[in-house]
């Protein structure tokens, strides 16, 4: 476990000058995240964002091994490229990853994970989330939390966010994990972590998102931040079936240390007709969250 | 020749690792990150450690050196890394005023 910005390992793996958006936390969670899986990694990614940062033909901007898939196979491809490397007896020393978007996880690419989560296939499936399909112009997904502005939710979407992590735990795979782009030092941790487990593993990386969510770029770390301190979102792993929460969630398990989560709601364009009323029933869901948590812990 | 049952010369489209793959993204920037070298913890005491700053950059755009460089080739101006840094050394200052 690395505890220090400058254990974070030299070498970078993403290339300057990527399509990304000024300021994208994706940008920064998977930057960070390849230096914890390493050059012997093959990850495959659906369309979203992420296919957007790797390039244009015939040009990349990374230095691993990427296979660009279509929007609901990401754990279908992952389950191949597993088969061919068991083939060829190099699975022992390859990766394997999977890495979508939170619509391309949680609404399209479910089934395919779902299954492969079941017949615990040997890769890591990572999710990041920035609440909404990012790449199409901001449409609502399934990870979009209540109340948030979208384009097709323009009066705020009614529903909460789905639990995925909850969902996975269900499917009884080794590792879960919670992280968020704005601690890099968590994401290297968990990702390292992930690697050392075998079977179907999942991490959620928490990815905000300045135009989608409405803030100016220099303050993406910050919001990710308040999703974090405000108890909206909490970071955990869950190991074998049990939950660990981790060290930057820990004092937020005492509702008296989180912050009122309108700091993190009134300082985003996406939640700016939001009353006071919709601050409240936010609040009680996030109350009932951790209620959940301390019954898991 | 491709031999389709020799994996070997299987043709597939192949995509080669590049920097500044959506070209010069530094002229994207309105305002460039300027590290006062008298403020960093790293000139200023040299036993020090630090690296938040690049740590933070979404991209890598500042080297993990003592002290850290900006690339303004493609750096594109979020200001995160003077948001981020502990000691306030960093500065955003608007393109034009810069030489
Ligand atoms: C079957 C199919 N439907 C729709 C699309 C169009 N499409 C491309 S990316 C995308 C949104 C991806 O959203 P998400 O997975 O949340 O990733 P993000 O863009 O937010 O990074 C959509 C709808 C597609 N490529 N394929
Ligand atoms: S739209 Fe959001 S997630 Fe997509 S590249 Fe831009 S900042 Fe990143
Ligand atoms: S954090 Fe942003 S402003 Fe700072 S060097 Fe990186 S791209 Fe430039
Ligand atoms: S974050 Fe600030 S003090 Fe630390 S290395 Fe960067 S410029 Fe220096």
């Amino acid at each position: 476990m690395i505890t220090r910005p400058d254990d974070l390992p030299e070498e970078e793996l993403l290339l300057s000058g990527t399509r990304s958006c000024a300021g994208c936390s994706m940008s920064l969670m998977y930057r960070t995240a390849i230096k914890a899986l390493g050059k012997n990694t093959i990850i495959t990614v659906p369309a979203s964002c992420l296919t957007v940062l790797h390039g244009l033909y015939h040009k990349q901007s990374v230095l691993v091994n990427v296979i660009h898939t279509t929007f609901e196979t990401t754990a279908a491809s992952a389950s191949g490229i597993v088969a061919a490397l068991e083939a060829l007896g190099l699975d022992e020393k390859i990766t394997v990853v999977g890495f979508a978007g939170d619509g391309g996880t949680s609404d399209i690419g479910i089934q395919g994970l779902s299954g492969a989560a079941e017949r615990n296939t040997n890769f890591i499936y990572a999710c990041y989330d920035n609440e909404m399909y990012s790449n199409t112009g901001t449409q609502r997904s399934g990870q979009t939390p209540y109340m948030a502005y979208t384009t097709t939710t323009p009066h705020g979407k009614l529903e909460h966010k789905k639990n995925i992590p909850m969902i996975m735990l269900a499917h009884n795979i080794p590792y879960i994990a919670t992280t968020c782009a704005s601690y890099p030092l968590d994401v290297f941790n968990k990702f390292t972590r992930a690697k050392q487990f075998k079977g179907t593993r999942y991490i959620h990386v928490l990815a905000p998102c300045p135009p989608g969510w409405g803030y100016p770029t220099h303050e993406s770390i910050e919001i990710g931040k308040l999703a974090v301190r405000t108890g909206i979102f909490p970071l955990y792993e869950i190991i074998d079936g049990k939950m660990f929460l981790s060290k930057e969630s820990e004092p937020y398990l005492d509702p008296r240390k989180r912050l009122p989560v309108a700091d993190y709601l009134k300082k985003q364009g996406r939640f700016k007709h939001i009353t006071q009323q919709h601050i409240d029933t936010y609040q009680e869901y996030v109350n009932g969250q951790w209620d959940f948590i301390s019954k898991m812990l | 020749m491709v031999n389709s049952r020799d994996p070997k010369s299987t043709i597939a489209a192949v995509q080669h690792p590049t920097v500044g793959e959506a070209g010069k993204t530094g002229t994207w920037r309105t305002f460039r990150p300027v590290i006062d070298e008298n403020k960093c913890i790293l000139v200023t005491s040299p036993k020090a450690r630090c690296h938040t700053c690049w740590m933070f950059c979404p991209e890598g755009n500042i080297s993990k050196t003592r002290p850290p460089r900006v690339n303004y080739d493609y750096c594109k101006g979020c200001g995160i890394c003077a948001q981020s840094c502990p000691h306030d050394a960093i500065a955003m200052r608007k393109e034009e005023d810069e030489p």
